[in-house]
């Protein structure tokens, strides 16, 4: 019969956990992953003999507080969820600062291995850890490992199950004497009064003297608190006079440091260093120069994206024609009709939609993963936080904002390496205004129609740059206004430069590639049918058997495709979508947009290529059309007046990229609700934007 | 005087840190506590972003928390 055992891997960031996890199951790796918003637990299981080990990763803690995201995850899991051991491990190289985390895990007071992990850094760095003492000290069994080289995992192993099947040993934390005094002071009243009590007199002592509201207010209304009070009372200015403060948060967080210094003071000897700089400082040296360092970012952001929309656009293109033919060879298949069209049309090319973008967001993410393994991210953030700060987005967010200019499905996915709430919601908000390559043939198409040839490349880049200084400005006024409250602070480890392991890159990347088909592409898919069904029905059977005998007796080519085209003008006209679109006309009235305009932009909030097709169908031409061909470009000159046309461009600029996009912002900013509040914001301020560039736009013509 | 008072390459002791227990408890988290030492590593030319050292490990921060941290000015070790 298997044993199981449930461990909780906790750790501070940048300790290698994920490292240390992916060379214990090694290659048995089965990985599964909890809901979450951004922050995934990742659960890893394999089996020793006659165990069945199953690992939680929980995300990196610095300590147990609320303060990020991640933190609140794990403090969560480890007060509430059911567990056998905790798994701490730490950087030994780092050990003072990693066993403040350490300290508190005491604290919860359940079994415990401490993993000593980089001890092949610490040699190299010279600094050596007696282990067997601190393990005495810390009452927890601390064994050496090093991830990268796989050392000591196997005792480790062996530790967490010998851990498991002995009993629990009373964990105590020790205070300093002065502490200790006073908590014995307590016991011992609360002895002679033999109080009675389900927690150890030892942990309410401790309690009352931490200012515990609850243990306070279960005292008060017992007899013994006459007697208890004054005691406390003394307690407290022993202490005050001890520790110099009246803070007793402050007096046991000291003791905390207190406990980590000593603890490392008597296992830790360092060394003299044989250099006095080590590669990393050399590094910085140059990457996070005042001068240089910006240049250098500059330009390996230039490499990634290159990488990413032209290495990129290789595999998509393929996909986009393995598609295109499955999609016929579906239709010859099944025949002509409505199963067929679903089939297809739907859900094909929907799958199809989904699929589209998963090269893209291999190349990026590998990217991302690649530059925050190796550390570099977190320098970006120094470097770029000044300017960014300014409009109340992080140093972080560029990554996000310059991706969003190629698509914005990866940017937004992209966003996750903020780790601050707020800074992620505010950047994954205004991502939208850098205009994705998607709007680029409607771009293309008006400014070609209405500018002459010189000038449209000058436009072109004008609507991109006004795009994202409106982003910017967007990002002020959210700051200002419905993000007010909540001014985080920017404090962040820059972790030593690592040479990153491309297993776990690949790891990291895979996963979240699997995660976005399953997630959403589901939504994708079921929005994409919807949409289908919305342009497609209702169905006019006596119009669509008129144009085809018509059809069958035309006499040359172009009049069938004038027909052909009559009907899906038709047929779009009178469709669900071509209703919405004629109903809302009213509202883009003052926009200057007829219903044809109207309905474009609604089937653009599908996918902004669809505008043109729409457009193309809508104008009399047939779906066949480009932006580059030169009758879509004269009829749309010919049938929509130039300041309609300004209108229509900032429009476009400004509203819910398209359908995907949508669907994987709402799982980014974690609910539907703010799905809604991009949608309202989005288009109100396009509405408002086309309303004023409309009216400027008159009276500058006329 | 405070941390963000400090330049390029100059060592202090952290004398006291006074702000929001949040902060606080986050500065705490990284090493940056009472009677520690730190060390400026780099600052970005507007000198809005601040890079310091403390033990052994290199944090960033923004001159606006900096300016919660008083400290006194050392003589560098090495």
């Amino acid at each position: 019969m298997q044993k199981l055992i449930k461990i909780a891997l906790v750790g501070q960031p940048n300790v290698g956990k994920s490292m240390l996890i992916n060379s214990i199951s090694n290659s048995k790796l089965k990985v599964g992953n909890f809901s979450g918003v951004t922050v995934e637990k990742t659960v890893v299981e394999f089996e020793y003999e006659n165990y069945l080990l199953q690992i939680t990763d929980l995300p990196g803690s610095y300590s147990l507080s609320d303060y990020t995201l991640e933190e609140k995850v794990t403090k969560n899991y480890l007060q509430d969820s059911d567990y056998d051991i905790i798994l701490n491990v730490v950087d030994s190289t780092n050990l003072e600062r990693n066993l403040y985390l350490t300290t508190e895990l005491l604290e919860l007071d359940k079994k415990m291995v401490i993993a000593l992990n980089m001890s092949d850094e610490a040699k190299k760095e010279n600094i050596s850890i007696d282990e067997e003492q601190l393990s005495k000290i810390l009452g927890k069994p601390c064994i050496k490992t090093s991830a990268k080289n796989k050392q000591g995992v196997d005792e480790l192993i062996k530790n967490l199950i010998k851990k498991f099947e002995t009993k629990k040993l009373e964990s105590k934390l020790i205070f300093s004497d002065v502490i200790e005094e006073e908590i014995s002071n307590i016991c011992t009243l609360l002895e002679e009064k033999n109080f009675s009590s389900d927690t150890p007199y030892r942990d309410l002592a401790v309690k009352l003297l931490k200012e515990d509201k609850q243990t306070f207010l279960k005292f008060h209304n017992e007899p013994i608190w006459i007697e208890l009070q004054p005691l406390v009372n003394n307690s407290f200015e022993h202490l005050y006079i001890h520790f110099h403060t009246k803070n007793m948060q402050d007096i046991f967080d000291d003791e905390k440091f207190a406990f980590a210094k000593g603890a490392v003071k008597e296992t830790v000897t360092l060394n003299e260093k044989i250099e006095d700089k080590s590669l990393s400082d050399k590094i910085d040296n140059i990457l996070i120069n005042k001068f240089v360092g910006l240049p250098i970012f500059l330009f390996l952001m230039w490499v990634l994206f290159q990488l990413t929309f032209e290495l990129g656009n290789i595999p998509m293109d393929i996909i986009d024609s393995f598609f295109a033919s499955l999609i016929d060879s579906t239709k010859n298949a099944l025949g002509d009709n409505q199963i067929s069209s679903v089939i297809a049309d739907g859900a094909i090319a929907g799958v199809g939609s989904v699929i589209l973008f998963l090269p893209n967001i291999v190349i990026l993410f590998f990217g991302i993963a690649l530059l925050e393994t190796t550390g570099y991210m977190s320098r970006v953030a120094f470097l770029l936080d000044g300017f960014f700060h300014k409009f109340g987005l992080h140093g972080k967010s560029f990554i996000p904002l310059v991706t969003g200019f190629g698509c914005s499905v990866p940017a937004y996915m992209a966003a996750r390496t903020l780790k601050n709430e707020k800074d992620r919601l505010l950047t994954l908000f205004i991502i939208g205004f850098m205009s994705c390559g998607a709007r680029l043939p409607i771009y293309v198409l008006f400014t070609g129609a209405f500018f002459s040839k010189e000038n449209a490349g000058n436009i072109l880049f004008l609507i991109y740059i006004s795009g994202a200084l409106l982003g910017l400005l967007a990002a002020k006024v959210l700051t200002i206004t419905a993000f007010k409250n909540e001014d985080e602070p920017f404090v962040m480890e820059m972790p030593k430069y690592r040479m990153p392991s491309f297993k776990l890159i690949w790891h990291t990347v895979s996963n979240q590639a699997l995660m976005y088909l399953k997630k959403a592409g589901t939504f994708i898919l079921a929005a994409s049918i919807l949409i289908w069904f919305a342009s497609n029905y209702p169905k006019h059977l006596e119009y669509e058997e008129m144009v085809n005998t018509k059809i069958e007796q035309a006499s040359n080519i172009n009049e069938i495709e004038k027909l052909e085209n009559e009907l899906a003008l038709y047929n779009l006209e009178n469709s669900y979508l071509g209703m919405v679109g004629k109903f809302s006309q009213p509202l883009f009235e003052p926009l200057g947009f007829d219903w044809r305009m109207t309905v474009a932009l609604e089937t653009g909030l599908a996918a902004k290529e669809i505008v043109v097709s729409t457009l193309g169908i809508l104008y009399g031409l047939g779906e066949e059309n480009t932006e580059e061909s030169d009758t879509l470009i004269n009829k749309v000159k010919a049938n929509i007046p130039f300041v309609s046309a300004i209108s229509f461009i900032v429009f476009v600029m400004i509203y819910l990229p398209c359908l995907a996009a949508s669907m994987v912002f709402a799982k980014e900013a974690g609910g539907w609700k703010y799905l809604v509040y991009l949608f309202i914001f989005t288009t109100v301020t396009a509405w408002v934007l086309s309303f004023i560039a409309y009216n400027v736009a008159k009276v500058i013509v006329s | 005087m405070y941390l963000n008072e400090l330049s390029k390459n100059e060592c202090a002791k952290i004398i006291s840190i006074s702000c929001a227990d949040k902060l606080k408890a986050r500065l705490n988290s990284f090493g940056i506590t009472r009677n520690s030492e730190v060390l400026v590593i780099e600052q970005t030319l507007s000198k809005n972003t601040i890079e310091i050292k403390v033990n052994n490990t290199k944090i960033a921060l923004r001159k606006s928390e900096a300016r919660y941290i008083e400290v006194e000015k050392l003589s560098c070790k090495n």
